[in-house]
């Protein structure tokens, strides 16, 4: 059997995008690893902009001066927007790690109800607190508050 | 989902096929099929073998959604070939493909070793510090229907596969226990009769085990016996984290029942037959 030629049918990372009828609650997974990437990619960023500073005051107003374009407001905005998602969703998922809102073991009827459907009322609020977050927040960055 | 319909229609199957001995990778087949309502993706799959290539390769065995033989990937969401039913999916085109996350030992089969080995390493057994009453029973370990209840939605796995196809983590990480053996390592760790929870910890709390599971869900989706393999990981992670913190509540291991005493035999019930084979 071993020595047969076999084709490695790995998904990668075309697993996490879909190509399937899949859940809401893998799109939230896939989407908490795009945001927590992210967020990593700005934090590396940031680290790299903020240690100009050591190379005196004019290369930190050369870089400051840099970031005050529309687009980086905008990429700001996006990296907050990808914050609030994966900090309400990270609380969501340390909640149902620690066994909360999983519900117990129960013995399976057709149709099948699983512990996704026991916590959805919880994803449903984290997602409008995420909402109404992202929602004061580009307030803030459109300008509208000052 | 495609809208029933009653009538007998005309699917077409686009079926992955790959033969490891002539083919470098996997490539899709058309076959036209006339699909009378009822039928099954497997009962298709019968068809065309019967009537248009006998060469097609698949796994089955029971027909009836009990031994997991028949996993697909059907118009990408996996499933058994054996209880999903043509025309509750498609009213047109069909893609069968392998199961994602194994290899592909030809066509439509899947080399499930990978899941055995992960399966085996997690001891999916109930292990017993009482080796003498294992040895020598006295009784039997009583368990409570609660204490069943428990465990027993875990217990219905079939071992299929559909779980680790469907799983997002393990479509990047080989390494990766995967959705089954995670469910099977809660299973038998809450199981009463149990002693084996700081055995199977070694392996389900390291790097690629339950901590690396972020909830998509998908295991629980797919799965064709509403097994829910994600609660069960959940609470594994649970238990993992209470036994770290050192707030793990004590459980005792079941006490053992012995035979009743001072009953009378009723008289209703017969004797059971002489034994065939010679006692010791």
């Amino acid at each position: 059997m071993d020595e047969h030629k076999k084709y490695p049918n790995k998904l990668g990372i075309i697993g996490w995008l879909g190509g399937g009828r899949w859940g809401i609650e893998r799109y939230l997974y896939t989407l908490h690893r795009i945001t927590g990437l992210g967020i990593l990619l700005y934090f590396c960023l940031h680290i790299f902009v903020t240690s100009s500073r050591l190379f005196g005051m004019n290369a930190w107003e050369k870089w400051m001066g840099f970031f005050k374009s529309p687009i980086f407001k905008m990429g700001e905005f996006l990296v907050f927007v990808g914050f609030a998602f994966h900090a309400l969703n990270g609380i969501r998922l340390i909640l149902i790690e620690f066994g909360f809102a999983v519900g117990k073991a129960e013995e399976p009827v057709y149709p099948y109800k699983s512990s996704l459907n026991t916590q959805r009322p919880l994803m449903v609020i984290v997602m409008v607190v995420a909402a109404v977050l992202i929602v004061a927040g580009g307030y803030q960055f459109l300008g509208f508050v000052h | 989902m495609a809208k029933k319909t009653q009538k007998e229609t005309d699917i077409i199957f686009y079926i992955h096929r790959f033969n490891p001995d002539v083919d470098s990778k996997p490539y899709t087949q058309k076959y036209t099929i006339r699909v009378e309502p009822g039928m099954t993706v497997l009962d298709g799959l019968h068809l065309i073998k019967e009537t248009q290539d006998a060469t097609l390769s698949y796994r089955f065995s029971c027909r009836m959604g009990v031994c997991g033989s028949c996993g697909m990937l059907l118009n990408g969401r996996p499933s058994l070939a054996c209880n999903t039913q043509i025309l509750d999916i498609t009213m047109k085109n069909l893609t069968v493909a392998p199961l994602p996350n194994f290899n592909i030992v030809k066509d439509l089969v899947p080399e499930l070793t990978p899941l055995f080995e992960k399966h085996i390493s997690i001891h999916p057994y109930v292990i017993q510090n009482k080796t003498d009453e294992m040895l020598d029973p006295t009784g039997e370990f009583y368990q409570s229907p609660e204490e069943l209840t428990k465990y027993l939605q875990f217990s219905y796995c079939i071992k299929c596969g559909l779980c680790m196809a469907a799983c997002p983590t393990l479509a990047t990480d080989s390494e990766y226990l995967g959705p089954q053996p995670m469910l099977q390592s809660y299973r038998y760790s809450i199981d009463t009769r149990d002693d084996g929870f700081d055995k199977r910890k070694k392996v389900v709390g390291n790097t690629h085990g339950v901590f690396r599971c972020h909830y998509a869900g998908e295991c629980s989706n797919v799965c064709p016996k509403g097994v829910d393999p994600a609660r069960a990981i959940q609470l594994m992670k649970r238990e993992l984290v209470l036994d770290y913190l050192k707030i793990k509540k004590h459980r005792s291991t079941s006490f053992i029942m012995g035979k009743p005493e001072g009953v009378k035999r009723r008289p209703e019930i017969p004797k059971a037959p002489p034994f065939t084979v010679e006692q010791k």
